[in-house]
């Protein structure tokens, strides 16, 4: 479903990303970890099509980014920690008007749908502004599935939630998930990832440096892999570095 | 017609969306009110001028405080876009990204036309001029067009900097020279009851403007909106 080669991401003489490749098979759920600056972020606004490789080759459904960029973001979800909803706007509102933007057929039974699967059906001509964040986060997500895309690019859905919040957001995420829909999540959070994703690879210094599926980790296992590639990976630059 | 309806939903989506949230916030547009109509006030106070003193300034105080109030609508307007994160929202559409464009350009228009059916009336009063003719409302329709077209491409640029509310003027107001000297003559050869032949090459040069400018913003946005 998503194939990346030779990734380069480029910021005037600064280098984000280094040649990454990146592969998802259709219905997996891949936690992409790293440490802050790592270019996740980077990485996933270059899959959403909102930024542009400077080399590397991003196909997306069998369409190429940036070149069929329109074809691809009909078949992406992309929520991030920003909301990316209209305060001023109702639940059904903010709906509405994406729903629009996308070509969304029978829209108003899609919205109605969709804000039954979030939980909001009962706030749905409630404004956005007065919602909590975590309600707007779960709104974020209905935002993001409403055209029924193949792929959902996640990043770091669970910032700035509390526990409650985010227990609510991964059971959304859950029922997005087993409907067959290929889900790239950025995170932080090791236990959270583990208890959502099939797959995790670590982004770190402009490649994807490990990988490793769910079913061959044990339960508490996710951190010691996650440290073990970090401190492998910086092994090289600390061994570089006059003493 | 396939590609077209698309860009029209999207277009109209978008007005829809400005439109809907200024009802309910009335942020924009009060501010946009409250500024242009201080601004008049101020000039009818401090300018103590006899009739005819008055009839001469008032094309340029007009398209003043048009300016001013048009800078101040921009501003917000894509600074709400911006702030909630929802400028990506609007760019991962799968729609011709200057449906985007045109939708927030023409709700722009339609912001700083609502600014001029207030402003028009308490200017006519104070001054005690006329201000309701055909021909000023088609130059206020012309320039404040141009105007938003230009301020349109620049806010989306000007907003994705710290400085955005400084930015924003400085970019503009250079560029917008033409668009404003050409709206100050016409609207003063009408209000002055010239000829048409006199009033002409400004109206030119404003369709001028806003045709060569609405083309150049319709071809550079997505690039703009690019990282």
């Amino acid at each position: 479903m998503i194939e990346v080669r030779s990734l380069v991401k480029r910021f005037g003489p600064k280098t984000v990303l280094r040649g990454l490749d990146f592969t998802v098979e259709q219905g997996e759920f891949v936690a992409l970890l790293g440490p802050n600056g790592a270019g996740k972020t980077t990485f996933l606004r270059i899959l959403s099509s909102l930024s542009r490789q400077s080399l590397g080759e991003v196909k997306i459904a069998g369409y190429h980014l940036p070149h069929q960029s329109a074809a691809v973001r009909r078949r992406l979800g992309v929520v991030s920690h920003l909301p990316l909803l209209y305060g001023d706007l109702s639940a059904e509102e903010n709906l509405q008007f994406y729903g629009r933007m996308y070509g969304v057929p029978v829209l108003h039974d899609r919205i109605g749908t969709v804000l039954e699967l979030v939980g909001l059906a009962a706030r749905r001509r409630d404004l956005v502004r007065t919602f909590s964040r975590g309600m707007q986060q779960r709104l974020a997500i209905g935002r993001a599935i409403l055209h029924d895309p193949d792929v959902l690019l996640l990043d770091e859905p669970h910032t700035g939630l509390d526990q409650d919040a985010c227990e609510m957001l991964d059971d959304v995420l859950r029922q997005v998930a087993v409907r067959g829909r290929t889900v790239v999540m950025t995170s932080h959070d090791l236990a959270r990832a583990q208890d959502l994703a099939s797959r995790f690879d670590i982004l770190t210094r402009g490649r994807i440096q490990a990988s490793v599926r769910g079913a061959d980790l044990a339960s508490d296992g996710l951190l010691a892999f996650y440290r073990q590639t970090l401190e492998s990976t910086a092994q090289p630059a600390r061994e570089a570095r006059p003493a | 017609m396939n590609q077209v309806t698309p860009f029209l939903r999207a277009l109209g989506a978008v007005v829809w969306k400005d439109l809907a949230a200024e009802w309910r916030s009335r942020e924009m547009l009060s501010a946009m009110l409250v500024f242009a109509l201080l601004v008049i006030l101020i000039f009818n106070f401090a300018l103590e001028l006899d009739p005819v003193g008055r009839a001469n300034i008032t094309a340029g105080i007009l398209w003043v405080t048009f300016t001013f109030a048009g800078t101040l609508g921009l501003n917000r307007s894509m600074a709400v876009e911006k702030d909630r994160g929802c400028l990506d929202g609007l760019l991962l559409a799968p729609v011709d990204r200057t449906a985007i464009y045109f939708g927030k350009a023409l709700g722009n228009w339609i912001f700083m036309l609502s600014v001029a059916v207030i402003v028009l009336p308490v200017y006519s009063i104070l001054y005690n001029i006329n201000l309701f003719q055909p021909g000023l409302l088609l130059v206020i329709l012309l320039g404040s067009e141009g105007y938003v077209a230009v301020g349109t491409l620049l806010s989306t640029m000007s907003v994705q900097t710290r400085t955005r509310d400084i930015l924003l003027p400085i970019l503009l107001f250079p560029i917008v020279i033409p668009v404003v000297v050409a709206a100050v003559k016409a609207s003063g050869n009408y209000l002055a009851g010239l000829e048409m032949a006199e009033i002409q090459p400004w109206l030119n040069l404003l369709i001028v403007y806003d045709v060569v400018f609405t083309a150049v913003s319709f071809m550079v946005f997505d690039a703009v909106v690019e990282e």
